[in-house]
Order: C-alpha cells, then structure tokens, then sequence
C-alpha cells in the first residue's frame, strides 16, 4: 500500500525537482510510470480485498501516530475496504490514461515537466483522500487536491483570465472547507474521534429529528464542504471557470476525480448521514435542484468544455441526489461510470480542441465526423452513455438513482421528476454538443485543418469508450438480470456491507421500476430526437426559439447572474467593509500610533545627534558646563 | 618703596587671580579658532591650576602643591608636543590652523 501512496509522490519529486530540465515526453513517462505502478499496486490490493470473507472485507494500514494531544488521537492511517478500493481502482486507473492522453496534448508546451509533476501531486493528494482512514487524514487530501486544483488550474498563469479562474476555484474551495472543519470539530466534540469507522459504530441508531442536534449540524457542515469540492449549489460557479487549465486536468480532477470527493466522503459516512434527515433532506433538494439547474445552463453555452462542465456539475447533482435519498451505493456506482464517460469526453473534447487549434467555440466546429473518426465513435460511446441509453454505462447508474429516488421514504416523486427532468435536458445539450461539433454541415474556418489525434491520445479514448459501454453492466438491477438469466448485481453485493440501509425502506415493485425506466429513457430518446432535429436537420430553429423567449434565454445564458449576484451580495460588500477597516483603522488608527512612536524615538534621536557636531569648543564648553554644575551640586549640597 | 602691600598678599589674591587666569584661558580655549592659539590657552588654564597648587603649598606649608606642579609641567609640555603635532599635520593639510577643521574628525 505505500507503494500504491508513495510512487505518484516519487514521480512528483523527480519531475518538480528537476521540473526545467526535462522534456515532456521524458516527464510524462516518468508520470505515467508513477501511476501505473499505483494503478498495478492498487488492483494487487484490491484482488486481496476481494479474496477476503465478505463482512470482514478490510485492509488497514497505520504508518505512524500522527498526533496526540490528551484524548485526541490520530493516525496516520489508510484503509482499503469496498467503498475507496472502487475510488484507487477507479483514480488510478482513469489517472493513468489521462496520464497517457496528457503526454500527447502538452508535448507542445514548455512546462510539462511541472505540469506532470502537479499531476502526480494530485494523483497523490487523492489517494490520501479516499484512503484516509480519519477525516483528519482525508482533510490532508482534501486540501492538498484543492491545491492542485489551484495550481492546475492556473496552469497557464500568464494569462490573467486562466489564473483567476484557479484563484476563484482556490477561494471558493476555502468556503466550504471552512465548513469541513466545523463540521469536524462537532462531530469530534460529539463522539471523540475522527476515525470512520469508530465514527460510523457510533451512529446513533434512531434518527435524530431536530435541526440542532449534533449529527445534523455536523452532517450539514460536512456537507457544505462537500458542496465545495463537488461543485454543488451554492458553491458550483467555480467548476465552469476551472475549464481555463489544460484539458485532460479537467478530465481528471473536474470529471473523474476530485469533484467525487464529497459524494465519497458522504458515502464513507453514510451511517451517520442517514441518522440525520433533515440533512439528508437538504442533500437531495440540492442535489436535484443542480442537476436541474446546471443542465438548463448546460443547453445555452458555446464553449466545448463549458458545456462538459456544466455537465459534470449536473451529473454530481445526481450523485448527492441518490446521496440524499439514502442510495449511497447508487451514488458510488454513478459516481464511478460517471468518471468513466465524463472523463472520456472531456479526453474527447482535448483531442478536438488539440486537432482545432485551441479554438474551444463549438460554433466553429461541425462536421467533425469525417476528420476525427476515432475521437467520434469514442465521444458517441459517452454520449449515448451519459443520455442514459441502455445498454450503456449511464442507463444503470441513472435509472438506479431515479428507481431509489421514487421508491424511497427519503424521496420523492417530485424529486424523481427533477431527476427526470434533468435526465431529458442532459439528452438534449449533449445531442447538441454532438451536432454542433461532430455532425452536420462544417464550420470550421478554412484556415484550419482539423486532423485525428495521435496515437497516445486515441488509446486512452478507445480503452476509456468500452468502459463507458461496460462499465455499467456490474450492476444491473434485479429486474432486469432476472430476465437475462438472473445475471447477479455484482456492485450491489460489493457493496452491500458498507451501506447502512434506508429505514422504512420497501422493495420497489417491478412494473413500477419498468415504468420508470421507460418513462426516463422515453425522455432522454425524444429529447436527444428533438435536438438532433434541432442542430443537424434545420439548424435554424434554435435560434429561433432563442429569440422567441429571449429574457429567459438570457438569464439562463448568462448562468442565472449568479456570479454577478455573488459580486453584488458577498464579494463587493466584502472587499468595500475591508478596504474601509484598512483605511479608518489600520492607516489612521494603527499606522499612526505606530508613525507616532517611531517620530518620538527618531526625534529624541536627532535631538542627541545634534550635540555630536565634531567641534571641539562645543565640547569643551560642555565639558565645562558639566563641570561648573557638578561642582555646584557638590558644593551646595 | 612701600612693600607693605606685598605682605598684605593672602591667599585669596593668588586664588582670585588665578581664577581670573583659568577664565582667560577657558575664554580662549571656547572661542579662539587658531590651534596655537588654544594651545596657549590651555598653558594658561594649567598655569593657573598651578599658581592655586602653589598658593596653597605655601599658606598651608607643606611641599605636595610644588610636587603637584612638576607633574602637572610635564604632562603640559607632552600635551603641547602632541598638540603641536596635530596643528603642524593640519597645517599640512589645510595650509591653515583653524580648529574647525577637526570637525572633519566627527564619525
């Protein structure tokens, strides 16, 4: 397991040291080879876990004691049990390819040496994340990926748009996880430790109804922080900014990885969540409320990647959603096709932005289908995944969320119908995103010459395609492995340990689980239709339609004007209660009582000075006035 | 000729004239600006210290007051040869004696 820990940090070390002497294909081997060797240690690992007795199934490793201060105790421990042996197979092995694509897409640029180095640092950072065995210890990677994410980012720094957007990414981060740190602090004063699995044995057994109690207030915290790492309303605006880094950056952390964290972190944590339901209330209506709302953002934006973006926090939105409605282990499993298909397309999207010359405006594109044949069929494979299309990846973990959020005592229809909702206008902008850039009549201006990615760029997306067509076959559900020959659903038996089942939960019935089924692929198909309709057949309606409803189009297109809201309401009042506390207390106040004492010391000073003159009959006429008052002194005394 | 008044010289005459002497000195040493002259000056303070040593040698009539002078004597003519030592190197210097050059001597 150190080996599985370690080798991204050596890989970090070796190319940060010497981060301006190698090349970037040098560096990306080297990078690689750190996560390939993680990825290889981790499936060794996992192989392990599997052989074990199912309820006992755990690795835990303690290298060190970390800190103890009177009662509080923490380890520097890691654990590999079912739920973070799903997130190393899951970060490492899409880490690796992402890896591999990224050796192809920055062979141009001069930093790459860094660039692998802060990719291994994040692979690091995450590992210590899932595989903490306290939140202390998953704090360490929670920030260290926030870090990263920061530097990652930013990457380009020299363009001030890009750098802002790693600092807006940075700060927003900091919001929630100031609330991660409340949230640890309650839950320790609660329980008296951090450790997840002591944590998670003393879960109290019966829900806990107020608003107050400590469980609620602790989940709700921890909560916030997650909605900060995972991009979740209130906290989602720094996401779409986050495109400005190098693309497979944004495949990695901002599809497949980081942004999980706090979907995992909830599922670490789920017997305590699920003692908490007004928490879990709250999770699910945000949960859905971003699906919905970023998917409607989704439909309006001209950038490639924005429009992924915007995608990944409306598919996180599901995440927290199942999260919310107690299906933890849906959440997980959609959490990981999710990082298949999602981090396939945006890999796609670099090959694209990569064959067009860094133009990202899927209005110059179209027609892509004739020069990119392997970038298409891969992005077709995603596309037809996340629309939730069977046989497909996204079909499975989709429909589980939305069976779980019907059936659910924590859910609801309307909830299911938000999901449902979300579910048709995904189909419909990713169909758009596939129009606009892959099909139809060509917009590309003639000065560019579109051309199929090289080879390392294509193979992760080949390899990363057929997970995202099988990755969602373990874990069928019931009703329908029972109609292919009772197929087993492998995830659900893998995972079942760890979760904490849902009070009051009853079996779903079969004809309602079709219905549903029917009625989200029903949607997601005469959606993807209606947009196909749209954008390849008469390219003119949209517009149209656009201008028909223009104030709202505009809303939506300008994302809700929250960010201009979060300028209006926080940030602007912020920076103008600051800049005034600086001006009436620290220059007036502070300054010059500081200024004051200095001029008092200089004064004196230059007083004394003004003695020194190095005239000799001054002296001497001092020497004598000292004299002729010392003598007084003795004789009048 | 009457030299009554010469028996009539007590002690308080040699003090108050050799106060007079220190003043003229001190005066000298404060406000004249050639270095000789100053050096001067201050042959003239040790003077007096001189004439009070021996005033009060012989109202007292003990013999440490002539001591007292041969010391102070010696150390005024090692203090004159340094002095003139520094005047002559100024001079050297400055083509003149003026004390004000020995602020130049400020750190």
């Amino acid at each position: 397991m150190a080996l599985l820990i370690l080798a991204p940090f050596v890989g970090f070390l070796i190319n940060g040291v010497r981060y301006k002497k190698h090349s970037a294909n040098v560096a990306g081997v080297i990078a690689t080879s750190a996560i390939a060797i993680s990825f290889i240690s981790a499936i060794l690992l996992v192989l392990d876990v599997v052989a074990m007795p199912a309820e006992s199934r755990k690795i835990a490793v303690s290298f060190f004691e970390w800190m103890a201060v009177d009662k509080f105790k923490v380890n520097a421990g890691f654990v590999v049990d079912q739920i973070s042996s799903i997130m190393i197979l899951v970060i490492t092995g899409v880490g690796t390819l992402i890896h591999l694509f990224s050796i192809g897409y920055m062979h141009h640029d001069k930093g790459a040496a860094k660039y692998f180095a802060y990719l291994n640092l994040f692979i690091f950072n995450m590992l210590l994340l899932v595989l903490g065995d306290s939140l202390l210890v998953m704090f360490v990677g929670w920030e260290g990926v926030g870090l990263c994410s920061y530097l990652l980012i930013g990457f380009w720094f020299t363009d001030k748009e890009k750098a802002a957007a790693g600092m807006k990414a940075f700060i927003t981060n900091r919001v929630g996880d100031a609330a991660f740190l409340l949230g640890m602090f309650i839950l320790f004063i609660t329980f008296g430790t951090l450790n997840f699995s002591e944590l998670n044995a003393l879960a109290p057994t019966t829900a806990e109804a107020s608003w107050l109690g400590a469980v609620t207030l602790g989940t709700l915290f921890l909560f916030i922080g997650a909605t900060g790492k995972s991009a979740q309303i209130p906290l989602y605006v720094w996401l779409p900014d986050a495109m400005a880094g190098p693309t497979p950056v944004s495949a990695l952390i901002h599809a497949a990885t980081m942004v999980t964290a706090g979907v995992y972190m909830i599922v670490r944590l789920n017997p305590l969540f699920i003692m908490a339901p007004n928490t879990m209330m709250v999770i699910a209506i945000i949960g859905a409320a971003t699906a919905v709302l970023a998917a409607t953002i989704g439909m309006t934006q001209w950038d490639i990647k924005k429009v992924l973006a915007y995608s990944t926090v409306s598919q996180l939105g599901y995440m927290f959603l199942a999260c919310g409605v107690g299906a933890f282990g849906a959440a997980m499993f959609h959490l990981m096709t999710h990082a298949f298909f999602k981090a396939l397309m945006f890999l796609g999207s670099g090959s694209v932005i990569h064959a067009m010359h860094e133009e990202q405006d899927i209005r110059k594109m179209g027609g892509l289908k004739k020069y990119m044949p392997i970038t298409h069929v891969t992005f077709f494979l995603g596309w037809v995944a996340i629309i939730g299309m069977p046989p497909f990846a996204g079909f499975f973990s989709k429909d589980e969320i939305l069976a779980y959020t019907f059936n659910s005592p924590l859910g609801s229809p309307i909830l299911w119908a938000m999901g449902a909702l979300g579910a048709t206008l995904t189909a419909f902008y990713m169909t758009r995103l596939m129009a606009l850039t892959f099909w139809g009549k060509s917009r590309v201006p003639s000065d560019v010459h579109p051309h199929e990615s090289p080879a390392l760029m294509t193979i992760p997306l080949i390899v990363l395609g057929i997970l995202s067509v099988i990755g969602g076959w373990i874990g069928i559900p019931h009703v329908i492995g029972e109609h292919l020959g009772h197929l087993p659903n492998v995830w659900e038996h893998w995972l079942h340990p760890m979760i904490s089942p849902i009070p009051g939960w009853t079996a779903i019935d079969h004809t309602t689980e079709w219905t549903l089924m029917g009625v989200s692929v029903g949607l997601a198909l005469i959606s993807a239709i209606v947009a196909y309709q749209f954008y390849v057949k008469s390219p003119e309606t949209p517009k149209k339609i656009a201008d028909s409803i223009k104030p709202v189009y505009n809303l939506v297109y300008n994302k809700y004007f929250v960010d201009e809201a979060y300028f209006g309401f926080i940030i602007n009042p912020l920076v103008s209660i600051s800049k005034n506390t600086w001006y009436y207390i620290d220059v007036n106040f502070i300054d010059k009582a500081t200024y004051l004492a200095g001029d008092l010391a200089r004064g004196m000073g230059s007083f004394v000075r003004s003695i020194q003159t190095g005239n000799m009959q001054q002296y001497a006429m001092y020497i004598g006035i000292g004299v002729v008052v010392a003598l007084s002194f003795v004789i009048m005394r | 000729m009457n030299t009554d008044f010469i028996n009539n010289i007590g002690l308080t005459h040699y003090l108050v004239l050799a106060a007079l002497l220190f003043m003229m000195g001190m005066a000298g040493v404060l406000l004249r600006r050639n270095v000789i002259v100053l050096l001067m000056s201050v042959e003239l303070m040790l003077n007096s210290v001189n004439l009070t040593f021996i005033a009060f040698s012989k109202y007292l009539g003990i013999l440490d007051g002539h001591i007292m002078v041969f010391f102070v004597m010696t150390i005024a003519a090692a203090e004159a040869a340094v002095g003139l030592a520094l005047a002559v190197s100024i001079f050297k210097r400055f083509n003149e004696v003026n004390i004000r050059f020995f602020e130049h001597l400020k750190g």
